[in-house]
């Protein structure tokens, strides 16, 4: 288990030294500086900005620079920004994304089950029709289609609901966005519950459950449900990531100041610090995520040891 | 037919028996089409998804206006029937139904290009993994996983931003995306196909191994291939809307989904047509795809019957 849990970080630092290497020549190779103004800067001033960036050496030997910064835990100053350090800007960002992200994910996990469960044990019937069409709109409707309609709805003919900004981080401005960024997930998770559960509820060990004369709630919760689960715990991993590769336009749709904002708006503006620091960041998160997942499946199903 | 033609020239005898009980044989593919065409919401999806395939094909002559022509007595004008401005207008002045039409024409070609591209690296890649085994594999598949816990999405962006917003890039890159899943499927289908009687009678025949991957493994790995096609066309078409929609899609006048939805949406106080019309349009071919998908699962995986 922790010779598992071992290697499988140590397989994650070439993932992120790839990540790194390429966010970081892709973004140099492309045309255009963050100092190009519609009025050019003086040729002194321009190569002294240059040199106190570190941007007038080989390109190569930037990167080595970068590299030996990103080990210390240093992401470097935001060009933009002023005054401000890539990793100030991700710590100030990264609460209200948490938020509105992590409650998404744990909202789409607990009412998908639900749903995809409750669409199960009535097969075929007027629930599962219903819970199964639910979810396929869910599926169809992207969320950046389901943002603009819910606010539509809710903020403005409504007016229940704030339609964008933050406010002092009250709840009622968090409801739109984690909405917006649970639908799709909560209906790929029912759909998941609903086809394992099924499969699941044809199984030897049900019928066994059932025939030892074991409650019905009981087969349901302490068996049925772990198998069901595990397709459901596999896919927690796609889920967060594009829960939070969700998060970069629901944040911009709802004007919301958390990390995926900063992405958009490095990238228009070639700040090639916050950019490198946004998917360093981003990709750590995965890579941790996607690790966690692998050992809580392993947690789960006996068939899957997490030996060597 | 051939084959009871040569009996009978040889035993003339079997001639006997009335020559209309010959029971026709049905193929695979033949048995899981009758099936598809059972289910009621993929064949409605099939004709839903035509009709949106000829509109986008026919465009140019189904709306009285050009895609990219401005009037400027009709600016954001609501839907209306007499000016056969049906959809209504945006706020440059361009009649919406056509560019919805024109939008299709983009999604749609992205979705179909996109999927066509990793169809082609996934079952190449997946195929090769899968046949040669062993190490080769080992590695293969270990790039496959490395690529996968990648934040893809961001570097798609970052080209887009980099690059410039080029719809053949788009293609390329959203293409380049998608064939992990299509690699994996396609290999763990190849490892158990490769261990069949027929693929080891070509061995022994001396038939090489190029042509084995071509006319016996590939051929016989498509049913799951198929379904995620038909699963990953939306997954793009989904994935350049969402690029469009941040402003990094096609560029005016061309126009797609996307960006019509977000333009709408940044309106849809005052003009909530512009929002609500290619939102539907997209929506609805989404869903078709779902369905036709999940009505070629049913009808190809042989657990169901």
């Amino acid at each position: 288990m922790w010779h598992y849990f071992f290697r499988r970080l140590l397989t994650a630092i070439p993932t992120l030294l790839i990540v790194i290497t390429i966010a970081f020549f892709m973004m140099r190779i492309a045309p255009g500086g963050p100092w190009d103004q519609e009025r050019a800067l003086p040729p002194e001033i321009e190569a002294n900005i240059l040199k106190a960036y570190d941007m007038d050496k080989p390109l190569v030997q930037q990167y080595f620079l970068y590299l030996g910064k990103v080990l210390t835990g240093d992401f470097g100053p935001s060009f933009k920004f002023k005054d401000f350090s890539v990793n100030d800007l991700l710590l100030n960002g990264f609460p209200a994304s948490l938020q509105i992200g992590g409650i998404a994910i744990l909202l789409a996990l607990v009412v998908g089950t639900l749903l995809g469960s409750m669409a199960a044990l009535r097969k075929n019937s007027a629930t599962d029709y219903s819970v199964m069409t639910v979810a396929m709109t869910g599926i169809a409707i992207p969320n950046f289609v389901m943002a603009p309609i819910l606010t539509l709805i809710l903020g403005v003919y409504l007016s229940w609901l704030p339609v964008a900004g933050w406010g002092d981080g009250e709840f009622k401005y968090k409801i739109l966005p984690i909405l917006s960024l649970a639908l799709p997930q909560v209906a790929y998770i029912a759909r998941l519950t609903r086809g394992s559960m099924i499969e699941v509820l044809h199984s030897n060990y049900i019928r066994t459950a059932r025939a030892k004369g074991l409650r019905e709630h009981l087969v349901l919760l302490r068996h049925a449900l772990k198998g069901a689960m595990l397709p459901v715990v596999s896919y927690l991993g796609p889920a967060t990531a594009a829960v939070i590769t969700g998060s970069v336009v629901i944040e911009t749709i709802f004007d919301i100041p958390g990390v995926g904002r900063y992405f958009v708006q490095g990238a228009l503006n070639r700040d090639y610090p916050l950019v490198m620091g946004t998917v360093i960041f981003y990709g750590m998160l995965i890579i941790m995520l996607n690790l966690l997942v692998d050992v809580i499946y392993g947690l789960l199903d006996p068939k899957v040891r997490l030996q060597d | 037919m051939i084959k009871t033609d040569r009996l009978k020239a040889v035993i003339p005898v079997l001639d006997t028996s009335e020559p209309e009980r010959e029971i026709k044989g049905r193929s695979l593919w033949q048995d899981a089409w009758r099936r598809l065409l059972q289910n009621k919401a993929a064949v409605v999806s099939m004709v839903l998804l035509g009709i949106i395939a000829l509109m986008a094909i026919f465009a140019p002559w189904l709306s009285p206006y050009p895609y990219d022509e401005i009037y400027w007595d009709y600016i954001q004008s609501p839907p209306n029937w007499d000016t056969a401005h049906w959809f209504g207008t945006d706020s440059n002045g361009r009649d919406l139904f056509i560019r919805v039409l024109y939008g299709a024409r983009v999604s749609l070609m992205v979705g179909f290009l996109a999927t066509g591209v990793s169809l082609i690296i996934g079952v190449t890649y997946g195929a090769i993994a899968g046949y040669f085994g062993g190490r080769i594999d080992n590695l293969m598949m270990r790039f496959v996983d490395i690529m996968y816990s990648l934040p893809f999405m961001f570097f798609v962006i970052l080209l887009m931003v980099v690059f410039g917003r080029n719809i053949f890039l788009i293609f390329i890159a959203l293409g380049a995306v998608e064939w992990l899943t299509m690699a994996r499927i396609v290999r763990g289908q190849t490892l158990s196909v490769k261990r069949k009687e027929y693929v080891e009678a070509a061995h022994a025949g001396g038939v090489s191994n190029f042509k084995i991957i071509m006319r016996h493994i590939i051929p016989n790995v498509l049913g799951p291939v198929i379904v995620y096609v038909t699963l990953t066309v939306p997954q793009v078409i989904l994935t350049e809307s969402f690029l469009s929609f941040l402003g990094l899609g096609v560029q005016e006048p061309l126009t797609s989904w996307g960006v019509l939805i977000s333009e709408g949406a940044k309106l849809m106080e005052v003009a909530p047509w512009l929002l609500v019309y290619p939102a539907i349009f997209l929506a609805v071919t989404l869903f078709c795809f779902n369905f036709i998908g999940d009505g070629l699962r049913d009808a190809l995986d042989p657990k169901d019957r």
